[in-house]
């Protein structure tokens, strides 16, 4: 609508960056709407902070910041502190990036760059197909299929082979930090794979065919010019996967055996701020306790917004460069 | 020309994107049932010039005017003027046949009509009826009104949009470059409406096909670099331009 | 070996580990499908459908009231988020360059990752700790708040796709703005966003975390909104961490009826797309 105060010969959108003029008032209804829903999201963001740090408060005044370096998490003495929920979650996290990364990234180079058609699309369907199934399935698959096989030959084998580490010493329980950690692995797996194959995707043809013209093997396409083109895309999709790892609740908490401890042995079982919350939030009975909880989830929140948001930064970063 | 008042002028009339001066203080005025072409080289302000006169400029990112634009004398972009009112007398015909692809070809002719409100079913259908035949595209789909619109080849998408434009019953009717995405056939049929419509109409057409220009219309005027070099009936500026720019354009030595 | 030969080897030796790589990559995931099917089917019947738990010990008994739950609590969650989702998703695509859909671009993109048992707690604080009561309905807010960002990010990148000679057609028509949005643009999309929806209908049917203190689960059918109500991943979860054998078989077939449910969706929500739209532009 023009504004009335404007002399009739010119007519200026009154704000350049609006695009389309609303001019009715159905119009300004409708963008009304839209700004409502738009506003919605930024708005859900700072209020899971707010409502998180009020709920939290009572746990941040007790114990402060002294809650992130005291391990012991005591309900009946309402003692609380979080080293050991936080390194485990930490240790879980960084084990199923080591075993993950190399894998998926090994999958989605090869199904951009040297898989023939005919295995392509099949694998990248089971890999979306794989990135649907519920986290709750894969702990259950885990409890029952995993852990028995893990017990019984694969742990057995490290311990024997492997013995003379730390981590690898020990009583083998069923339940485990590396039990946890398997899980998580192939839980983030279908994920990294399919963010790294659209960023791969996304590297023009023409990158290929010059280095290849320049004489060098697909191998060396791949990791002199293909890999390094994608690079800050592909760190985007590790630190994704790192994200969904952190904060992944079911699985894990089905898997690691449920123990306020940190042990040097990989058999042992562990905890994490996730699987904390969800055994013991609907159970807690003391405002303490439940404060603690929203302590904890306060710090998964803060680590995986800063996590996620420079992953998309590094992603977006990406797609400004092939966009352009 | 100019016995009678024009349907449309436009008096100082600059457009601009942003701080970008697309078009340059132009005052030009269209008789009434007539076809009236707009050429020049790209780039030159010939589109941007006539988006103005629906007041679709203003819907591209930072479009905006100064100048007056005058439908039967009346200031088209006063304030008690609402735009969506103005573009339902000013229809518009694009480069790329644009169907509405999730209507049928009966629908995207009446898509136009459905706007003031409730139309009785049968005068709707008598409205889509005419409109077809007046873009000669009736005997071809009558059969298949129900039909998705994105069956028709080209030539036949750009008459629906023709006759999706007449429908409402428009006074001015603008064509952006409309045969610029056809092939030599769907292009003489185009041609060959715009005649018989001006009957009806008045007709304001930007083309950069200097021989559709001289075929077409009644008067010319030629745009470079946003500004009008010169203005006249057709007949003229084809055998006798007084500019030097324009000669060189027609006459294929730029451009 | 010739630096040439050496150099080819290298290559053939890598691809060569990256099929390793697929292999070992595609193994366990094949290996939870097959166990799935395997452990599932077994103990599924009809009679595991129509009925509601048994006491603990007994054998037989369905997961009726589940199946009710989670197609209640996901199709409420829906209800809230899709509209929601689509409406600031078409902000994002109609205002691209306007501050409020950069912010709200990048913090869908952030919302997106955050763990779901992180919202379910500030479900837990906002509802059920002021309500003083766990409900469904609970449950189907946690559920929309992880749909709003996907749908906001797929609208607007569905939106995009439309060629903008339909928008402006439209508007030459002398459509006002938002109809052109709803019937010519919107309409365009619709497939894709159909699409993008029922992913995230998707997803949410498989949550569990979020549910954990909200919905909580219950053992009888109910169709309250306002009272706890089950659902088939807090079935799963139960019924595998408790000691029971016929526990565990339960939640295999119940996984079992879970991933059924997950995979139609998402091949419900292929189907959608596949019918194309615009041509074109």
């Amino acid at each position: 609508m023009t504004a009335p105060t404007k002399s009739s010969a010119v007519h200026q959108a009154p704000d350049p960056t609006s695009g389309l003029l609303g001019t009715s008032r159905a119009d300004q209804f409708f963008k009304g709407l839209l700004t409502l829903a738009a506003l919605l999201i930024p708005l859900l963001l700072l209020a899971l902070f707010y409502e998180l740090a009020h709920g939290s408060a009572p746990a941040i005044a007790e114990f402060g910041l002294k809650f992130l370096t005291d391990d012991v998490w005591d309900p009946v003495a309402e003692i609380y502190g979080a080293w050991p929920l936080l390194f485990g979650t930490l240790l879980t996290s960084f084990i199923a990036l080591v075993l993950a990364v190399p894998l998926s990234l090994g999958v989605a180079i090869y199904l951009t760059e040297f898989a023939p058609e005919f295995i392509r699309k099949p694998v990248a369907m089971l890999i979306e197909l794989l990135a649907a199934i519920p986290s709750v399935v894969y702990g259950l698959w885990g409890i029952f299929v995993l852990i028995p096989i893990l017990r019984s030959t694969v742990f057995p084998f490290f311990r024997d082979t492997l013995g003379f580490l730390p981590f690898f010493d020990g009583p083998i329980y069923g339940p485990s930090v590396l039990s946890a950690s398997l899980i998580l692995t192939i839980m983030i797996m279908p994920f990294i794979m399919s963010v790294s194959r659209s960023v791969l995707l996304a590297v023009p043809n023409s990158q290929r065919e010059a280095s290849l013209a320049l004489g060098a093997t697909r191998w060396e396409a791949v990791r002199t010019v293909i890999v390094p083109y994608a690079r800050s895309g592909i760190i985007g999709a590790i630190i994704l996967g790192l994200g969904r790892a952190l904060g992944e609740t079911m699985a894990v908490t089905m898997l690691i055996g449920n123990r306020h401890e940190i042990s040097a042995s990989l058999f042992a079982p562990g905890y994490t701020m996730a699987a904390v919350i969800a055994n013991e939030f609907s159970e807690a009975g003391t405002t303490l306790h439940i404060a603690s909880l929203t302590y904890v989830a306060l710090l998964l929140f803060v680590v995986t917004v800063i996590v996620n948001a420079g992953a998309r930064l590094l992603i977006w970063r990406v797609g400004r460069k092939s966009g352009g | 020309m100019g016995e009678q008042p024009p349907r449309m002028e436009t008096d100082k009339l600059s457009a601009m994107y942003g701080k970008f001066t697309a078009v340059k203080g132009i005052s030009l005025s269209f008789a009434a049932n007539q076809v009236h072409a707009l050429i020049g080289p790209s780039g030159c302000g010939k589109s941007t010039y006539l988006r103005t006169l629906n007041r679709l400029h203003e819907v591209s990112a930072g479009g905006w005017i100064t100048g007056r634009v005058l439908l039967d004398g009346e200031d088209i972009y006063a304030s008690s003027v609402n735009p969506i009112q103005l573009r339902r007398r000013v229809g518009m015909v694009f480069q790329k046949p644009t169907p509405f692809p999730t209507m049928s070809i009966r629908d995207n002719v009446a898509a136009g009509l459905m706007l003031d409100g409730r139309l009785p079913k049968a005068e709707v259908d008598e409205i889509v009826e005419r409109s077809l035949r007046q873009a000669a595209l009736w005997d071809e789909v009558k059969d298949r009104l129900k039909a998705s619109a994105l069956g028709l080849s080209g030539g036949q998408q750009q008459r629906l949009c023709l006759a999706r434009t007449i429908a409402p019953q428009p006074e001015v009717i603008l064509l952006d470059e409309p045969t610029a995405s056809l092939d030599p056939q769907g292009t003489q049929r185009i041609e060959e409406l715009v005649v018989s419509l001006k009957e009806h109409f008045t007709i304001i057409i930007v083309t950069h096909n200097m021989q559709q220009a001289a075929r077409l219309s009644d008067t010319t005027s030629f745009f470079y670099i946003g500004q009008l070099i010169e203005h006249g009936t057709t007949k003229q500026i084809f055998t006798a331009p007084t500019h030097e720019q324009t000669e060189a354009y027609i006459t294929g030595r730029f451009g | 070996m010739n630096p040439r030969a050496y150099r080819r080897f290298k290559s053939h030796v890598m691809v060569g580990l990256m099929g390793v790589a697929v292999l070992v990559a595609v193994l366990p995931l094949l290996a939870i499908l097959v166990s799935l099917t395997l452990k599932g089917a077994s103990s599924l019947s009809l009679a595991f459908f129509t009925n509601t738990p048994v006491p603990a010990g007994e054998t037989g008994g369905g997961v009726l009231h589940a199946i009710v739950g989670t197609l209640m609590i996901v199709g409420i969650a829906s209800l809230i988020g899709v509209p929601i989702g689509i409406g600031a998703g078409i902000y994002c695509a109609e205002y691209p360059a306007s501050r409020l859909a950069g912010i709200t671009r990048f913090v869908s993109d952030v919302l997106n990752g955050t763990p779901s048992i992180v919202v379910g707690v500030f479900v837990w604080t906002v509802v059920v700790a002021q309500q003083k009561h766990f409900s469904a309905f609970a449950g189907s807010i946690a559920l929309a708040i992880l749909m709003i960002p996907m749908v906001t990010r797929t609208t607007e990148e569905l939106i995009k796709l439309v060629p903008v000679s339909l928008r402006e057609a439209a508007l030459a028509l002398g459509y006002p703005r938002w109809r052109t949005s709803l019937t010519i643009v919107l309409r365009t999309a619709l497939p894709g966003i159909v699409t993008g929806a029922l992913l995230s209908v998707a997803r949410a049917a498989g949550e569990t975390a979020p549910l954990l203190f909200t919905a909580l689960g219950s053992q009888y059918l109910s169709f309250n909104p306002d009272q706890p109500m089950a659902a088939l991943p807090l079935v799963v979860f139960t019924y595998a961490s408790g000691p029971y054998e016929e526990w565990h078989q339960l939640a295999w077939a119940t996984a079992l009826v879970l991933i059924l449910v997950v995979f139609l969706l998402s091949v419900a929500a292929r189907l959608a797309t596949r019918q194309r739209f615009s041509s074109n532009g």
